[in-house]
């Protein structure tokens, strides 16, 4: 007895160290991912793409990043600054920044770069584009004390500050390049990242290999990356099937994740996560009946979202039934809550029955008919689309549906020109701040395309943003909800996107998270082979 | 020359404008992004001359292309020349290797398949060829690649290495395009020697030389094949120009970074430089290859003459 007990603890200990073994990052190697995207320019401060971030961002730091091992995407984490303050008035806030950190030139990065970057993006002279300056409206000064400090001014408390530096978007650059050519950096590339620029071959693939002298000792693992840019999902799935690449960071389809694990069995590992993109629906409140609350709430009521994911979920990239957070972040509403707001009860029949009478209400006639805006793009505007006008159907509406060639679409959301349109958000962190701010008064927003103005909406968006206690907050992000999707029904959510990454099972050291523009630096990135 | 190329760039630069949506919504509307700044949007176009006067902007490119300079791509801000040179050179190779099997396999087939006229060998050829004709080459395309996913696991290279970088690594990336092209390619080519080879055959000249007791291999090299060659090339070089970038679904299939997947994203963005410099392009190797064809007939056949 006692010698079977020495056995089994023998194995139990052989069985530890494997485990741990198969744990301890491996250097070496080249990861190769297909993009299904090509970056226009180099400049993260410009640019809004994906196809930016995966091929360049591994190049560059940030001041803070995202956990890269938190699921949520959302926790922040030291990446250039290694520690911060926030005053007690909530308007200043404090970086130490990390000492003995070099650009690929060799020169020492300092506070001095990080300002000049952030007032970049914050404060673009005349000529020079910056896509997200108005995510930084309440940033009143940048400054930069000494070597090892920034502080950001701001003129409001804001809950969401610290996320909005989150933004993979906001590369540090070299301070004395940016005095010289503010446009440098739209040709160029030159961080502090864990890996060093090697090629850009257009319509081709982008070439990094590891910096030997990054501040982040023992990082990267591996000895360098290979983005190839790709035109087809098609291509990507061969691509993964062939063990030509490792791994695609965007997504695929439940389809292709079905037949990638069933050719390949153990060799794909797959991560899957809610994702932070949706479709949703903006019902022109210019137009009518669509001015008219009873009918928009007729239209998100005649939605079974519980029976439609379940069905879509099998062949298009949605899931999760969500509000205006992605479920399981920490600003979302809990599922039994959120089963409260209309369309999102889980009797069908019953809601359904609450559209008809509301339509009747309105005057709106069974069988009135309308148009149907949808993007040109099928995946998964196409499958959404088709289940939209089916669920209308069920209360006595006829739906004609019009498909607009994708870079077309967003202009005649613009100008109006709809009825009832697809209207699409995708964030790279998920944050009241920014996920709200869709559904500001036209007159704030332009994209807001129902077209409506809500002081009431506007005040409460406000009153979030300013809270800096995550509890009240909480309590105010969904007082905003229930008037967006229930009380007003100015838009209505389909359903949240749902990413699947399925991967070789080779790479380690990459969590999925609810963006596909994060989690891209590929520093904790390592191949077991 | 002259007048059909202006025609086209007149015709585009009409064409890309009528079409709703431009380089800068593309950019900042597309992305789903949160912040959308109007003011971000005028200055960008004021910068691409997009607010200029559509005259005006027409008369910049046709000054910018009388000194061969096509400019920047609106969408990179990188020179037209530079966007085009690698994607062109694969191309090119890609259609000169697809003419070349279908030129091997149409010529002799469309002969045996005249000669050998209803025997078993014309039906094998006929049936050969009318599947090529009826199989698109983007579907050969997938089914090559499912075929070497399943039998081989394994697929052609995804980036593409030029000719004189690594021709082994070239060659194994664009063989199994060249293939799937070429079958399609060589089918329209069967067909169209077989026809005029059957229609030369019947002439009472080649009865005259079979008469004369000539052998049969003289006659059809040096008095049918001349004859039969002239519509096959008209038919064969067409199909050569077409393949510069008409090929953007096969390209797709083998993630080839060729001109038809760089006109497809050119149209996609708005990128109304790059997809003018693709359209004058296309057109003018067009318009060479007709000229080439042209002279080409008057060396086949002598009895054609330009003056």
């Amino acid at each position: 007895m006692k010698r079977v007990g020495r056995l089994l603890a023998l194995g139990a200990s052989a069985f530890l160290i494997l485990s741990a073994q198969a744990q301890t990052p491996r250097n070496g190697g080249e990861l190769v991912f297909p993009v299904p995207s090509e970056p226009p320019s180099y400049d993260g401060h410009r640019e809004e793409t994906f196809g930016l971030i995966h091929p360049i961002a591994p190049f560059y730091n940030t001041l803070l990043r995202v956990d890269p091992n938190d699921k949520t995407g959302t926790k922040p984490v030291a990446s250039l600054a290694e520690s911060w303050t926030v005053s007690s008035d909530g308007k200043t806030y404090t970086f130490k920044i990390r000492k003995g950190v070099r650009f690929h030139d060799g020169s020492e990065m300092t506070s001095k770069d990080i300002k000049a970057s952030y007032d970049k993006i914050i404060f673009p002279p005349a000529g020079v584009g910056s896509t997200r300056k108005g995510q930084y409206a309440d940033v009143q000064a940048v400054e930069a004390p000494d070597a090892t400090t920034i502080v950001f001014r701001l003129k409001e408390p804001s809950g969401s500050f610290i996320a909005s530096l989150l933004s993979p978007y906001n590369f540090i650059y070299k301070a004395e390049i940016l005095a010289k050519d503010m446009h440098w950096y739209e040709k160029n590339v030159m961080g502090t990242g864990p890996f060093t620029f090697v090629e850009h071959v257009k319509g081709s693939h982008v070439v990094g290999k590891k910096n030997p002298n990054y501040w982040d000792k023992g990082k990267p693992h591996l000895d360098g990356f290979r983005a190839i840019f790709t035109n087809s999902s098609s291509a990507e799935v061969a691509a993964i099937r062939g063990e030509r690449a490792h791994i695609q960071f965007r997504g695929f389809s439940p389809k292709d994740r079905d037949s990638l694990k069933a050719a390949l069995g153990d060799k794909i590992t797959v991560q899957e996560s809610p994702w932070d993109c949706i479709l949703l629906g903006a019902m022109n409140h210019e137009k009518k009946p669509f001015d008219d609350k009873r009918v928009r709430r007729a239209l998100t009521l005649a939605l079974d979202r519980h029976t439609g994911s379940k069905a879509l979920s099998q062949i298009a990239i949605v899931k999760e039934v969500a509000g205006v957070q992605v479920p399981g972040t920490p600003f979302a509403t809990p599922p039994a809550e959120l089963n409260k707001l209309a369309g999102y009860w889980t009797d069908a029949e019953k809601s359904r029955a609450e559209a008809r009478r509301l339509l009747k209400e309105a005057g709106v006639p069974e069988g009135f008919s309308f148009t149907f805006k949808n993007r040109g793009v099928p995946m998964p505007y196409e499958p959404l689309g088709v289940w939209l006008i089916d669920q209308w159907r069920r209360v006595g509406l006829n739906v004609k549906q019009e498909v607009i060639e994708a870079a077309a679409y967003f202009g005649v959301l613009r100008k109006g020109d709809f009825e009832v349109a697809m209207d699409f958000q995708c964030g790279y962190i998920v944050e009241p701040d920014l996920d709200m701010y869709k559904f500001l008064s036209v007159d704030k927003n332009p994209a807001n395309y129902g077209r409506y103005k809500d002081p009431v909406l506007d005040d409460l968006y406000d009153k979030q943003s300013r809270e800096t206690n995550p509890e009240k907050r909480k309590q105010i992000v969904r007082q905003f909800e229930k008037r967006v999707l229930d009380e007003e029904t100015h838009y209505f959510m389909t359903l949240q996107w749902h990413r699947i990454i399925p991967h070789s099972s080779k790479v380690k050291g990459w969590t999925v998270t609810p963006s596909h523009y994060l989690n891209n630096t590929l520093d904790t990135v390592w191949l077991t082979e | 020359m002259i007048p059909t190329l202006l025609g086209v760039a007149v015709l585009i630069f009409v064409l890309l404008r009528v079409v709703p949506g431009d380089v800068v919504e593309a950019r900042y509307l597309a992305q789903g992004s949160q912040f959308q700044s109007q003011d971000l949007m005028n200055q960008e176009r004021a910068k691409l001359g997009l607010d200029q006067p559509l005259w005006k902007q027409f008369t910049t490119w046709m000054a910018g292309i009388a000194r061969l300079d096509f400019g920047v791509s609106m969408w990179t801000g990188s020179p037209i020349t530079e966007e085009i040179k690698l994607r062109f050179a694969l191309s090119l190779q890609l259609a000169i290797m697809a003419s070349l099997i279908a030129q091997v396999l149409a010529i002799p087939l469309g002969i045996l398949a005249a000669v050998k006229q209803d025997t078993w060998v014309d039906y094998a050829v006929r049936v050969f060829s009318i599947a090529g004709l009826a199989t698109p080459s983007f579907w050969l395309g997938i089914l090559m690649i499912l075929g070497m996913l399943i039998v081989f696991k394994w697929i052609p290279p995804m980036v593409f290495t030029p000719f004189w970088v690594d021709p082994w690594q070239n060659l194994v990336q664009l063989i199994w395009p060249a293939l799937a092209i070429g079958y399609r390619y060589s089918a329209v080519g069967t067909r169209m020697m077989r026809s005029a080879m059957l229609e030369v055959l019947r002439e009472d000249y080649i009865r005259t030389a079979r008469a004369k007791g000539l052998w049969l291999k003289l006659i059809l090299s040096r008095h049918a094949l001349k004859n039969a060659i002239l519509p096959v090339l008209t038919v064969m070089s067409l199909e050569f120009a077409f393949l510069l970038g008409g090929l953007v679904v096969t390209e797709q299939v083998f993630n080839l970074n060729g001109l038809g997947m760089l006109f497809v994203q050119a149209i996609a963005h708005r990128d109304y430089t790059l997809t003018q410099a693709l359209v004058m392009l296309v057109a003018t190797f067009f318009l060479f290859v007709n000229f080439f064809v042209d002279i080409a007939y008057a060396w086949i056949d002598p009895r054609i003459r330009y003056r």
